[in-house]
């Protein structure tokens, strides 16, 4: 297999002047006005986060590897999983892309100075802190007992745990997404260099407006549901808990119409990333750049729609179901067409193997599988076989982990270059990339067979027929955690030993790749124009000399 | 991909900025029109976040319409009517002081602004005089709630939980918008503004127009219900 890193022969030097070497000072951290500075401190921050949503899933997984209740109780058992899903997808998840890359990345490849709104971003990060605490603080006083959903009554009459806590955390955390959001749409609204048009923005870009329109508008409703929940447990007054008059369904259209568009703020960006890794290691324009980009922003306003198929079981209006049931399957044709014309980019292109490509054709297979059990699942009839069973759970960890998780490793790597100045050592990582795809489908293939057969998820003990099964995914497991510690070694190895980078690795189109690596503090020292269009690789492939040659002027001048 | 990183056509005297104007932009246009932007998304998120509380006020309401006729004929029409005039003519002075931002003249803008600014204080007045007697009354859900009246308690109470819920962040929103007129009075005073940039002034403007107007929608919601009973 060849790489275009192995193929790079030229020898760079590290700019002198770039943003990470601007100020050394933890002020100038703290206070930064810097979009690509906020971009890291998120990455720091959600890699702890991962650290704890990880350790609990670990937990999980321990626990299950019997059949009966050893390593906890009931109760811890229910604190283990609901701060697994809490911390993940609170504090991992929804934040990783848009508030790491969207930041990093996306003010460059339009050609802007910064975000519009450079005070605003950072208070978003703070905001994240601040629910983060109470995410932290949670666990540290025991946790919360009611899943990641907080459904009513449970969560606001009977529960013992520290609902308040865990619900303030993902409340505050809300408004960093929303504010977050509310920054990008301006920013790709007002802030593009001229000569980017709409159609002429790498598709990235369209994926984090898409995300953005979801954040900005689906995020106020959890905080609203979110308040009023965790006021009626503070007051007890009735407004979800059906013995004082209330109507838990309603907390659950409440809860689901923020947190199913929610899953698509986790995949969205993934989506966006995988685009731009696989043109640049296909060596081609990419296929049906108005289909994907369109794509986006369909599955984005479809996904508003659907949030009645978590309601199949719930007593929900069986006509309302099949409407659901129906739309809910229409977002499988905008994701399928994203599938087919990144198939058709790879199609005849010139295809290298770098660690970001092996996770985007990870990411292909993974999401497909993830997409069309999720078909299975809208359908309302099999729902109500499948609902709550592990069938369920392995369907959304293949998006979410499978997905968003491998989008976040392509786009650490492919842009890890373009952020540190150097590079990371090939081989380890794609050791890593297999590593992650194999354990990731021990963990969870296996649960698709065991929910299946009706193995219920939530639960801490099982029949003794299902141990072999839990036995292989709690073993594919402890791959995958080995499998993400060996990144974190190897990243932080390059930092001071990775071979230099220059500022076109990959030698990928976009604006971020014409800046030396790391980029400058000001980014542009004018603002660019742009004539070509996206994914031009045309023009590379036939003269990739001529271009090393204007990166070596760029980086003199 | 042939890029060239020259100043864009049209582009401005890079470095000749005048100091309200921010680094990332090109031009006083482009942060204007991003301002504006952001004032309005961010009042789209406050019709969603709102909305979650209009949904569950509508399914209640259809649901226990007479206790919501009967809780809501024991607000105060007189205050919240009051109530609705300051706001509504808050909203009047508040666009002449957008006005006279725009014009220049710093004396009407302090003029109005202190208007606005009175008006929003007749208003939290107001509303302080109406939860006080509630609390008298026994009326706070969860807190002192106790119905001696006609009707369903229980349900009573979940009216009164939406009464306090929704015209509780309202009031919050109007406490804020408050705070941000002292601190747009400060910057006036400090000459801060001028007929290019005062963008601040204007999407507050936008801010306590919306406010406004979700009063325009909370009145007749929680004190009309049932048509009026003087």
């Amino acid at each position: 297999m060849s790489t275009i890193a192995q193929q790079g022969a030229a020898e760079h030097r590290m700019p002198r002047d770039h943003f990470l070497n601007a100020a050394y000072t933890i002020k100038s951290w703290l206070l930064t006005m810097d979009h690509k500075r906020v971009g890291l401190l998120y990455l720091f921050s959600i890699s702890f986060f991962f650290l704890i949503g990880g350790t609990f899933a670990s937990l999980i997984r321990l626990e299950l590897a019997t059949p009966e209740a050893d390593l906890m109780e009931a109760d811890q058992y229910n604190v283990a999983f609901s701060m697994h899903g809490i911390v993940m997808i609170f504090f991992f998840l929804i934040p990783s892309i848009p508030a790491v890359f969207g930041n990093f990345i996306m003010p460059l490849m339009i050609g802007a100075k910064d975000v519009a709104f450079p005070k605003l971003n950072l208070m978003s990060w703070y905001l994240f802190i601040f629910g983060g605490t109470f995410g932290v603080l949670t666990t540290l006083l025991g946790g919360v007992d009611t899943g990641w959903t907080f459904y009513t009554p449970f969560s606001s009459t009977y529960s013992n745990s520290n609902v308040i806590l865990a619900g303030m955390a993902a409340f505050i955390a809300g408004f960093s997404s929303i504010l977050t959001g509310l920054n990008f749409m301006v920013t790709i609204h007002k802030m593009r260099a001229p000569g980017i048009t709409w159609f002429k923005m790498p598709l990235f870009v369209w994926g984090m407006y898409a995300t953005s329109l979801i954040m900005v508008l689906g995020t106020p409703v959890i905080a609203i549901t979110l308040a009023l929940m965790m006021v009626e447990r503070g007051l007890q007054i009735g407004i979800f808990d059906p013995a004082l008059g209330g109507d838990p369904v309603l907390f659950q259209h409440l809860f689901w119409f923020y947190s199913h568009p929610a899953v698509y703020i986790m995949i969205l960006p993934g989506m966006g990333v995988i685009s731009e890794v696989i043109a640049a290691f296909s060596r081609k324009r990419i296929f049906g750049y108005d289909f994907i980009a369109m794509s986006s922003v369909s599955i984005a306003v479809l996904g508003f729609f659907v949030w009645g198929h978590h309601l199949f079981v719930s007593g929900q209006s069986i006509y309302a179901g099949m409407v659901f049931s129906f739309i809910t399957m229409l977002v499988a044709v905008p994701s399928a067409i994203k599938v087919f014309n990144w198939m058709a980019t790879i199609y005849r292109g010139s295809v290298s193997y770098d660690a970001p490509m092996l996770y985007a054709l990870g990411f292909i297979g993974l999401f497909s599988v993830g997409g069309l059990t999720g078909v299975f699942l809208a359908i309302m009839g099999l729902d109500i076989h499948m609902h709550d069973t592990y069938f369920v759970v392995a369907h959304f960890h293949y998006v979410m982990v499978g997905g968003a998780v491998t989008a976040f490793m392509a786009a650490l790597h492919f842009w890890w270059p373009k952020i540190s100045g150097r590079m990371y050592p090939e081989g380890w990582s794609r050791l890593a990339a297999f590593l992650i795809f194999a354990g990731f489908n021990m963990t969870f293939f296996p649960q698709f067979i065991v929910g299946y057969l009706g193995m219920p998820r939530r639960y801490h003990v099982y029949p003794e027929e299902w141990q072999l099964l839990n036995i292989m995914s709690s073993a594919g497991a402890t791959v995958l955690a080995v499998a993400f510690i060996v990144p974190v070694i190897y990243l932080l190895w390059s930092l001071k030993n990775g071979k230099i980078a220059g500022p076109n690795p990959w030698r990928a189109t976009g604006l971020e790749w014409i800046l030396s690596s790391p980029p400058p503090e000001h980014n542009f020292p004018t603002t660019p124009i742009v004539e070509e269009e996206p994914y031009d690789y045309g023009e590379i492939i036939e003269n990739p000399v001529h271009r090393d040659e204007e990166e070596k002027e760029h980086e003199h001048a | 991909m042939s890029v060239s990183t020259e100043a864009a056509a049209h582009g401005h005297e890079v470095h000749d900025h005048p100091e309200y104007m921010r680094h990332q932009f090109d031009d006083m246009e482009q942060q204007n029109d991003a301002a504006n932007l952001g004032m309005w998304l961010f009042l789209l998120t406050e019709v969603m976040f709102f909305g979650g509380f209009f949904l569950g006020y509508s399914i209640y309401r259809s649901e226990y319409y007479d206790s919501f006729v009967i809780g809501s004929q024991n607000l105060d029409v007189f205050l919240g009517g009051l109530n609705t005039v300051a706001l509504i003519t808050s909203s009047v002075t508040m666009a002449f002081a957008v006005r006279a931002a725009q014009l220049g003249k710093k004396n009407h803008i302090l003029i109005f602004l202190v208007l606005t600014l009175i008006l929003g204080l007749v208003f939290m007045v107001n509303k302080y005089i109406e939860y006080s007697h509630k609390l008298h009354d026994g009326l706070i859900p969860g807190y002192n709630f106790l119905w001696t009246g006609l009707g369903d308690g229980q349900s009573i109470q979940l009216f009164y939980s939406f009464y306090f819920c929704m015209t509780g962040t309202h009031g919050l929103h109007v406490l804020i918008g408050l705070v941000l007129i002292v601190w747009l009075l400060i910057r006036v005073w400090q000459d801060k503004f001028t007929t290019e940039y005062y963008a601040p002034i204007e999407n507050f403007g936008l801010y306590w127009h919306f406010v406004d107007l979700v009063w325009i929608f909370l009145f007749p919601l929680l004190y009309l219900i049932g048509g009026l009973a003087v």
